[in-house]
Order: structure tokens, then sequence, then C-alpha cells
């Protein structure tokens, strides 16, 4: 069994090492038709996302978000879902965390800052559960309905902005009242990187866990596998599908409030950012696994890190990253035939 | 509706040249001054650079300290969050930048975080922020009173429009919008006392679809000159000349993409502004925490006249911008009405550009149709 899974994990190893050889390479032909060395771009991106210290701290800070915000497409993917609501969800924590910390204005720190994690798992929980409750019971088409609450929750987020939880003071953007300074969680003791990074950490493990260790993972990839059958076992199909969106979008959620207790200080546009967008991207390139979110998280963060010295050494347009992460994401699915091909993987028959 | 008049590229081009020419001669003293190594500028922007509007009226100031061999590193499309401290720190450790230009609101909050980080390096905020005591004494914003150019656009637009009928398209309604379209309509209303400003809200800074939707709406009604207040005035510019009506751009001279109907259009100048911060710097001056200023501090523009311009409206206009230029002028000088008929300015009462109260405006003027409630 063990090496049955090492087995796995060299050969999805493999083939996304390949495919990112792969996507580099057409990357480079794109730099040099925009007329820059590739390899000078390649050397910047690793300057700007690993290359030192301070890089680093950059690349786990923006990684952060992005390892919750995947786990809210990689969960529900157990089951054979495509949920991309990780931005709806990641807003509506926000807006739970701010909502928490106003209705608690005397409490000491620590207990504003676990009312603001479980209001925001909660609202990103909901979120993303109703998607969820909407595919088991109606059959509506979760990807479609996710993509449409992230609309929703925008709306909803400036509705209450800009009408009841609006600070006058804030009269050139409409934001949120502020949740407090002794309330902002700080930045993790001799690192320039805020906590999110090790709440994010422990997510991924925790995910890890449920869903290869515990009775519910197992029903959950059940289902993923096939779904006929797993009804004809009698697991309870519609629960399961809700309590997985549940949880992803409790992760996001929770990126939301880091947003806010972290970095902002208050809900407001700025929360719109698309971190739940590239962490569809993450999940995607880790294969919906948990474990796999973490390094791909910090991949993505770096490369999104060394975004601002590639504008400023070489001359390129800002959305150059966006173009490699584009041909990465498309690389990465069209490696997925390769899966099973490689005789080198395959379990030995005795 | 057939036009009047023939391309003005070429006086586009003349004018173009000009002011070239103009911003060039000004910096020479700076190339001159500065032993070019010693400032480094590093510029961040949250929209791409080649916007038409507010970003690329930036880097257009940015790009002539380049030409006069100031170093720059810029950034564009930082997003509003921790990447914005997250890029200047970059651009001060790994590029050396010891002069930051923020330039989009919502870049205060971690650029006065930075500031307080970095004490070295200076950090400017393109804005109506105000530097208050106790804050970084690294950190200030400068910002334009470009409801003055809105004005001179106002007059401008009344003496084209036959209808009386003139356009706004905003992005939100918050005070320095409404500021200029009370500027606009006040200035129209010298002209024309029954000139009318139609207001559309789209909700937000960068709309194109519902940008375009207002001015076709807008000429439906009636209306044949057009202005703005969005991010990027290319789509109101380029959809008013595909309908045959007149409009005045906003940010930086869009008559390149309206060559027959663009009439004006209000501007900043931050070429001026960035090649003062630089001087000062150079001269090792406490430079001010506040940068304000309009047409007499040169900090904001008209576009150059268009051919459509007649002769009367270019006097009246050039009168206008003459008192501006004195010092002596108040645009909000009562008696003034809102929409709603109430007086906000009485009779015998004055608001002058640097009056703050100017800076929470929460009324439209006599002449707008619309509400502040977007």
């Amino acid at each position: 069994m063990v090496a049955g899974a090492g087995r796995v994990a060299a050969e999805t190893a493999t083939i996304s090492a390949l495919a990112l050889l792969a996507s580099m390479a057409l990357f480079g032909v794109f730099l040099t038709l925009f007329g820059a060395n590739p390899f000078d771009v390649f050397g910047s991106i690793y300057r700007g996302a690993f290359g030192s210290w301070f890089a680093w701290q950059n690349t786990l800070q923006l990684a952060a978000p992005l390892m919750l915000t995947a786990l809210c497409t990689a969960l529900p993917a157990q089951l054979g879902l495509i949920v991309i609501g990780g931005e709806g969800a990641l807003i509506m924590g926000g807006v739970a965390a701010v909502a928490a910390a106003l209705t608690l204005p005397h409490a000491p720190p620590f207990v504003v800052v676990a009312a603001m994690m479980l209001a925001a798992a909660a609202a990103g929980g909901v979120w993303v559960g109703l998607a969820g409750a909407l595919r088991a019971y109606r059959g509506v088409n979760e990807t479609i309905s996710t993509l449409l609450l992230n609309y929703i929750a925008i709306a909803l987020m400036n509705h209450l902005v800009t009408g009841p939880m609006r600070d006058p003071e804030m009269v050139n953007r409409p934001s949120s009242w502020h949740i407090g300074e002794p309330n902002m969680i700080g930045s993790i003791p001799g690192m320039d990187v805020h906590w999110g990074l090790v709440y994010g950490v422990i997510a991924c493990v925790i995910a890890f866990v449920l869903m290869h260790s515990t009775i519910f993972g197992f029903a959950a990839r059940m289902v993923g596998g096939n779904v006929r059958a797993a009804r004809i076992a009698g697991l309870p199909v519609p629960m399961l599908t809700i309590t997985a969106c549940v949880i992803g979008g409790a992760a996001a959620g929770l990126a939301g409030m880091l947003e806010v207790a972290a970095v902002h200080g208050r809900a407001s546009s700025s929360l719109v950012v698309g971190y739940g967008y590239t962490g569809i991207l993450v999940a995607f390139i880790a294969r919906q696994n948990p474990l796999a979110v973490i390094p791909t998280a910090t991949l993505l963060g770096g490369i999104n890190a060394s975004s601002g010295l590639i504008q400023r050494s070489h001359d390129l347009p800002d959305a150059t990253v966006l173009v490699m992460q584009g041909i990465i994401f498309l690389m990465i699915l069209a490696a997925e035939p390769f899966y099973g091909r490689f005789t080198v993987f395959r379990r030995q028959v005795a | 509706m057939p036009y009047p008049y023939r391309s003005s590229r070429r006086s586009f081009i003349k004018a173009a040249t000009a002011s070239a020419a103009g911003v060039l001669a000004y910096n020479l003293d700076l190339l001159n001054a500065s032993a070019a190594s010693d400032v480094i500028v590093g510029a961040l922007y949250v929209g791409p650079k080649t916007d038409y509007g507010w970003n690329q009226a930036h880097a257009e100031g940015v790009a002539t300290l380049k030409k006069a061999g100031v170093k720059v590193v810029e950034e564009e499309r930082v997003p509003e969050t921790v990447q914005v401290a997250k890029s200047m720190e970059s651009m001060i450790k790994l590029d050396k930048a010891n002069l930051i230009f923020a330039t989009s609101f919502g870049y205060w909050d971690q650029m006065l975080k930075t500031a307080e980080k970095y004490p070295n390096v200076q950090f400017l905020h393109a804005a109506p922020t105000v530097w208050k005591e106790g804050m970084p004494k690294n950190a200030g914003s400068y910002n334009g009173y470009i409801d003055e150019a809105q004005y001179i656009s106002g007059i401008v637009a009344a003496h084209a429009s036959k209808t009386g009928k003139l356009g706004f398209v905003g992005a939100k309604p918050y005070p320095a919008s409404l500021r200029n379209i009370n500027s606009f309509t006040l200035g129209a209303r010298t002209v024309n006392p029954k000139a009318t400003t139609q207001v559309i809200f789209t909700g937000d800074w960068v709309l194109p679809v519902k940008e375009a939707e207002a001015v076709n709406s807008l000429a439906d009604q009636g209306i044949d000159v057009v202005t703005c207040h969005v991010d990027s005035p290319k789509v109101v510019v380029e959809t008013a000349e595909k309908r045959g009506i007149f409009s005045c751009g906003y940010h930086m001279n869009q008559s390149v993409l309206a060559p027959k109907g663009y009439l004006t259009g209000a501007e900043w100048n931050w070429e001026k502004v960035y090649a003062d911060y630089v001087q000062w710097l150079l001269e090792g001056k406490q430079w001010p925490h506040l940068v304000r200023g309009g047409l007499k501090e040169r900090i904001v523009r008209n576009s150059p006249y268009g051919k459509a311009v007649s002769e009367k409206a270019r006097k009246q206009a050039d009168a206008a911008r003459d008192a501006f230029m004195s010092g002596n002028f108040v645009i909000y000088k009562g008696p003034i009405k809102d929409n709603t008929g109430k007086t906000v300015i009485a009779a015998g009462q004055s608001h002058s550009q640097t009056d703050v109260w100017l800076e929470s405006m929460n009324w439209l003027v006599e002449g707008v149709i619309g509400s502040t409630t977007g």
C-alpha cells in the first residue's frame, strides 16, 4: 500500500514537473517574441520569488491566502465537483469577520480574533454550502452557481460598506468601520509574514488528514470515484456534497478574515483582488491534493511576487505573469491524459 | 450629424509638440542640477500605464523624469493589498529607489506603514489624503484642483452645445466627482444660464460597457456634449465621437481618440509636480507634506482647443483661465443653490479652492439633473 502511494506520488510529481518544464519552454517562446531574453527573465523570476530571504518572505506572504482559497476548490473536487466560488466565500468571510469584531467592541483581542475566525468560516461555509445544497437537492451545476455567487458576494459587500457598515470617515472609498488596532493579527515573530501562512499550512494538513485518514474522507472520495456505486453502497451523497462544500467555503472564508485582520482592518472593495480565482489555479496544479496545495501555492505566490521585478527589469507588461500562469494551467490540464501511460509507475504484479 | 469642420489632427500635433517642448525646457535645469543618479524614482500604478486616463497621466509625468535623466522604476496594476508594501520594499531594496510615487487612493495605509519602516525614502500619495502631525515625516500627498479645468471645459462645452443639454458620466458620487460636475455646470451656466448637465453614475472606476451605454443613452436624450470622471475616459470620448457628439476629456489629452468632436479637457500636469519633488530632493529641502494647486500652480491644465471650438468660446475660456491664473477667482461664491432648490452657499459667502469644506461636497448644483445617491 505504502509503495503504491509512493508510486502515485512519484507519477504525479514527474508529470507535473514535465508539464511545468513544457510551459516554461512555451513561455520562453512568448518572451522571445516580446524581445526579452527568456533566461534573463527566468533568472529574475527566481530572484524575485526565491532569490533572497526578502523574496521568500514576499512569496510566503502572497502564498498564504492562496492555500486557503485553493482548498475551496480542492475539497469539493474530491467528490468530483468543480467549485470556483473561493472569491465569493473570501469576501463573505471578510465581511463576517468585520461584523463579528464590530459586535464585540469591548472584548479582549483573543476573544475577538476567535469570534472573527468562527464568523468568517461560518459565512464562507454557508456561501459555498448553498451551492452544494443546490447541487445535492436541485441538481444545479455547482460551477455556474458558485461563479454567480461570487458576483452576489461582491454586490452584498458593496451594499454593506456603502450602507449599514459604512464608516462615514472614509469619504473617498466606502469602507466598513475598522476592527480596532488591538484586534489585528500581526506578523510571525522574526518574519515579515503575517500569521495567515500558519493558518494556511495547518488548514492544508488538516484537509489532507480529513480526506485520507477519516471515514468522511473515504466516503467523499468514493462519491468522487463513482457516485452510483456510492449511492448503492448507501452513502449519504447529498450530505457529503454539502459538507465538503461547507468545509471548502470555510477555508476561503478564513482567507477573507485574514485579509481583514492582518492586512486591511476593514472590509472594502480592496478584498476583491482575485485570490479566489488564483486559488482555482493552485488547486488544479496541485491536482486537488491538499498537501500538494502548500508547495503549489508557494510556487504561484512566488511567480506573483516576482511580477514587479519582471516589469521593472525587463520592461515587460504586468500581464506577463498572467500569461505564464495561463500557460501553466493549460499544460497541467493537457498533461492529464498521460496519467497511467508510463509503465514505470505501474504497480508490479507479482 | 455632419461636422462643419475638418480633422484637427494637424493642430493637435502642433499643440502636442509645443507642450512637449515646453516640458523639456522646464526639465532642462533639472537635468543640469541632477547628478542624475542621486534620485531613483519608484512609481506604482493601480491600472495599466496605457489607459488613456488616470494611470497614463501619471506614467507620462514619470516619463518626463526619465527623459531628464532620472532613473525610474515602475510597476503597473499593483492591487491595493499587502502587495503595495511589498512592491515598494522591493523597489527600495532591489532598485535602491528613494522617492516613491503611490498613485492610487487605496495605497495610503500601506504607504504610511512602509514609510515608517524606511525613514530615508520619501513617499508621496497622489490623492486627496491629508498628512497629519504624527504621521511619518517622510510621507505626504499631492493632488490638484482639477475642477478649475472642468469649469473651463464647461464654458467651452456650453458654447458648442446647440441644445444646452450637457452630459456627465461619473463613476461614484464621491466628493471630488461631485465637485467636478458642479464646476463644469457652473462654468457652462456662465455662458448659457439655462444649460443643464445630466449625470449618470456607472458605479465603479473602470466599467467600459456601462460607460458606453451611458454615453449612448445621453446622446439619445439629445445631449450633444459629454464629459466624464472615470479612470479611463477612452470609451466615453470614443463613443461620443461615434455618435457624432462633442466631448471634453479628463485626466489627459484624448484628442487623438476623437479628432472631430474633442473640444478640450481637464488634464493633470504631473510632469510639473514630479519635477518639483525631484528638484526639492536634490536641493535637500524639506518638501511640503501637502501639495495642492490648480491652474495657477500649473498642476492642472486644459487640453488645447479642438477645431470645433469657436472664437467666442476661446475668448471666454481664455478669460476665465486668466482669472484663475491671477489667483482671485472663486468658483464657489454665493448665492449658489443645489438642484433641490436649497441654498447651499448664501449670498456674500464664498469658498475658495483651499477651503476643506469643498472636500466633503455632498450636493449637486442647480442645473444638474441627477442625485448624489448615484
